[in-house]
């Protein structure tokens, strides 16, 4: 509390000698500065507000200070220890010198971003016999005076932004039944909006809209379709009640619009014959108003899921040419293997184009007026039957968000290509809060494709002429949250070698690396301080990035130790 | 908390003598506690199937070579069953007294052990049998454990082993001889 205080004082003193001298300085938590509506549209460059730094998802910072010239200077200024093991994925969220970190079991850390020192730190008990599948946690979002986290146990919490006190604690939902919550809360407007993940638990997920201020439940919107709304008859049976469609990533909005985006998990469990038809709004993006949670419009990637694909991320907003046109584009790297591009309307979302960006087996064709995909039934896992399909379950991209960077016109992508899924369906009964995957799990492998060199990939493309731009190719899987910056740089982490990397952002030439203590599956971020241009990210190796090393280590007879344990990291360029 | 509150007025009006109201509340508040408790010595064990209470596990229920059964204690007395936690679910195994460690074959019976049927890693509870090597492994994150000598840790992430559940038989059908060796489930982390 001390450096906290140094802090809010410092800052209330500088308010004060220049708005009124004669006045002493109270060391009042009012000085946090507050985040309104107007510096969530417009970001300013020294900090970073929310999960991707604005809300269309870009993952960019305008910061230049840190270039491909000097990036070989960087050096590191800080470290914590975060005390927990697992996968640390969210990003260093900060506003005007205080940083806020989530780590694994949802605890909040506010930190003296300038020396790491800690201001606060929120740990959460969690009950004892809970089941953590994804033993993660994505990150704050802020509004006001106040922080939001989303918890494993599948509550939403207020925290107070300058003494870390809770506010507010609410029940999302039950997570005996396998809800939990793993994304960072999108604020938009004074409401609060979470989704709930347990899609292989059987749940049937949805967003929800909570007022800021006092928690209260504003509007809730399922995933699955009850009975009466519409896409419930692309269900059969009772299926849609334990339909799964986890929400697993923080939305982007669109101001104009006044929609959210978000995109949507499989259907449960995961071959496509326990779940006839088509499933909305599973492996999606789907359009909420703000106001009132409906659903305003949607685009379904793949229907019938049965191969695992959650499309997680939501797409990144972003102006697209093409035919003469600017296109209000949402484009997304899917898991299925294809790079989407839509347009978001008033009226809905329109397919523009898809293309796959890694070797992808399954689709035969996409209709170009819908974009709705034929499959090949050999590649279509189903109850009884052994089938290998690529990519693998964990696709072309899984949660690991791209990045767009306006001053080069790429898109950065983090894919992994070259593996295969071997499934084996197997019909199971629904039990609340246990597994259900409709598969006979020991079965389950992993294999690469003979004669592949590389796994993951980091590929820039430019979107304006559709085509692939650059490649970094990685020996292992890669599982790198990236960030690209005004300074002409991209930063990934993701590799089981620990190391944290610098490419520039128009040839995609390593410049810099680092070796952390771990595997780093951090979001990074970029914020200044007093003119310095920082990088920070959380280094903590786990959950799917670890399950695949797993699963290659059984396909290849090897051992891979990565170590665990989270350290977050903040550099700067040394002298 | 209102309904013991109300337990204690009633028996207060009453005008039960102290030791004895004692003893009512203990007995009143026996059965929801008794739910959630650890396994007890003297404890049966029926499957843990959604639905089906079914009778006590004999030896032969559980079959021999695996796969495992995962079950839950049942208070002997009373007949409830533990299942008012997650933490309270057993996993047993049927093998040949001759393969387990000495320190596991102490505390099977007929062959059978016992352990917490719930991950040390993250509080997962299903598991993948590996009938040639008598293993199991979460389907979560892949932690794999030795059944044969007190479940400890081969490969995956969990950070110690399952702990393991003394078993008796008697009357023929299998009892809990002692607690979980080991506090069950993950350990939260933290500085």
């Amino acid at each position: 509390m001390t450096s906290l205080r140094s802090i809010l004082v410092t800052c209330t003193l500088v308010t004060l000698v220049a708005l009124s001298p004669a006045v002493l300085p109270a060391q009042s938590p009012t000085s946090y500065s507050a985040v309104t509506e107007g510096r969530l549209l417009n970001p300013e460059p020294h900090n970073w507000l929310m999960y991707r730094g604005n809300y269309a998802g870009w993952g960019y910072s305008p910061l230049e200070q840190i270039t491909p010239q000097n990036v070989a200077k960087l050096t590191p200024v800080w470290t914590l220890s975060t005390g927990v093991n697992e996968g640390h994925q969210a990003p260093p969220i900060v506003n005007n010198g205080v940083m806020f970190v989530t780590t694994p079991q949802a605890q909040v850390l506010a930190l003296n971003a300038r020396t790491g020192d800690i201001l606060w730190r929120y740990k959460r008990e969690l009950p004892e016999d809970l089941l953590q599948l994804h033993p993660t946690n994505r990150g704050v979002g802020l509004w006001d005076n106040k922080v939001y986290v989303g918890t494993v146990d599948a509550h939403l919490v207020a925290l107070d932004a300058a003494t870390g006190k809770v506010v507010w604690d609410k029940v999302v939902d039950d997570w005996k039944k396998g809800y939990y919550i793993t994304l960072a809360p999108l604020v938009v407007k004074g409401k609060v909006m979470v989704g709930t993940s347990g899609g292989e638990l059987g749940v049937r997920a949805f967003i929800a809209a909570f007022d800021a201020g006092t928690g209260q439940e504003l509007w809730r919107t399922h995933t699955v379709p009850g009975p009466g709304e519409p896409g419930h008859d692309t269900w059969s049976g009772d299926a849609w009640k334990t339909g799964g469609v986890s929400v697993w990533i923080t939305g982007h909005y669109d101001p104009a619009l006044n929609l959210t985006f978000w995109g949507t998990g499989n259907a449960a469990p995961w071959p496509g014959d326990m779940h006839p038809g088509d499933n909305l709004y599973s492996s999606s993006v789907i359009a909420l108003d703000v106001e009132t949670g409906k659903i305003r419009g949607h685009h379904q990637y793949h229907w019938n899921d049965s191969w695992d694909w959650d499309e997680v991320s939501t797409p990144i907003l972003l102006d697209v040419q093409r035919g003469g046109r600017t296109i209000k584009g949402l484009v997304h790297p899917g898991r299925n293997g294809y790079l989407w591009l839509l347009e978001r309307r008033a009226d809905g979302i329109g397919f523009v184009d898809a293309k796959p960006f890694v070797k992808q087996e399954v689709f035969t064709a996409i209709d170009p007026k819908t974009g709705r995909p034929s499959y090949d039934p050999e590649h279509k896992p189903t109850g009884g039957k052994t089938v290998t399909f690529c990519p693998g379950l964990w696709g072309g991209k899984d949660w690991p968000p791209a990045a767009y960077n306006p001053k080069t016109g790429l898109v950065y992508i983090p894919a992994n290509d070259n593996h295969c899924s071997t499934l084996v369906g197997q019909t199971q009964s629904y039990e609340p809060g246990k597994l259900y995957l409709g598969i006979d799990r020991p079965k389950t492998t992993l294999s690469l494709r003979a004669g592949a060199t590389s796994i993951g990939e980091l590929q820039a493309w430019n979107m304006n002429s559709g085509q692939k731009s650059w490649t970094h190719q990685f020996r292992w899987q890669y599982w790198g949250p990236v960030l690209t910056t005004g300074g002409g740089l991209v930063f990934s982490g993701g590799t089981n070698d620990r190391k944290f990397r610098a490419f520039d952002a128009t040839t995609g030439k390593v410049l810099w690396e680092f070796t952390t203590n771990s595997g780093v599956t951090g979001v990074p971020s970029s914020f200044a301080l007093d003119g310095k241009q920082y990088i920070a990210v959380q280094s903590g190796w786990g959950v799917d990035a670890q399950r695949m090393q797993a699963r290659i280590d059984t396909h290849l007879g090897t051992k891979t130790d990565v170590p665990q344990g989270g350290v977050i990291w903040v550099f700067a360029l040394g002298n | 908390m209102s309904a013991r509150r109300s337990l204690l007025k009633v028996v207060a009006g009453l005008g039960l003598t102290l030791p004895l109201s004692r003893l009512a509340v203990t007995r009143a508040l026996a059965q929801p506690d008794s739910k959630a408790a650890r396994p007890q010595p003297g404890d049966k064990l029926i499957r843990a199937v959604a639905g089906a209470p079914g009778s006590a596990l004999t030896p032969a229920t559980v079959p021999a070579g695996g796969p495992p059964v995962i079950a839950y204690p049942m208070d002997a007395t009373t007949g409830a069953v533990r299942d008012g936690s997650r933490l309270n679910q057993v996993l047993l195994v049927h093998l040949e007294p001759r393969d387990l460690a000495e320190e596991t074959r102490a505390r099977a019976a007929a062959g059978i052990v016992a352990y917490s049927a719930v991950c040390t890693h993250t509080g997962c509870d299903q598991w993948d049998w590996d009938a040639r090597a008598k293993t199991i492994k979460c389907p979560c994150h892949f932690s794999t454990f030795d059944v044969k000598d007190a479940a400890r840790v081969l490969d995956g992430p969990a950070p110690r082993r399952l702990p393991a559940l003394p078993l008796n038989v008697s009357g023929g059908v299998l009892v809990v001889a002692g607690g979980f060796v080991g506090r069950p489930g993950f350990q939260q982390g933290g500085a």
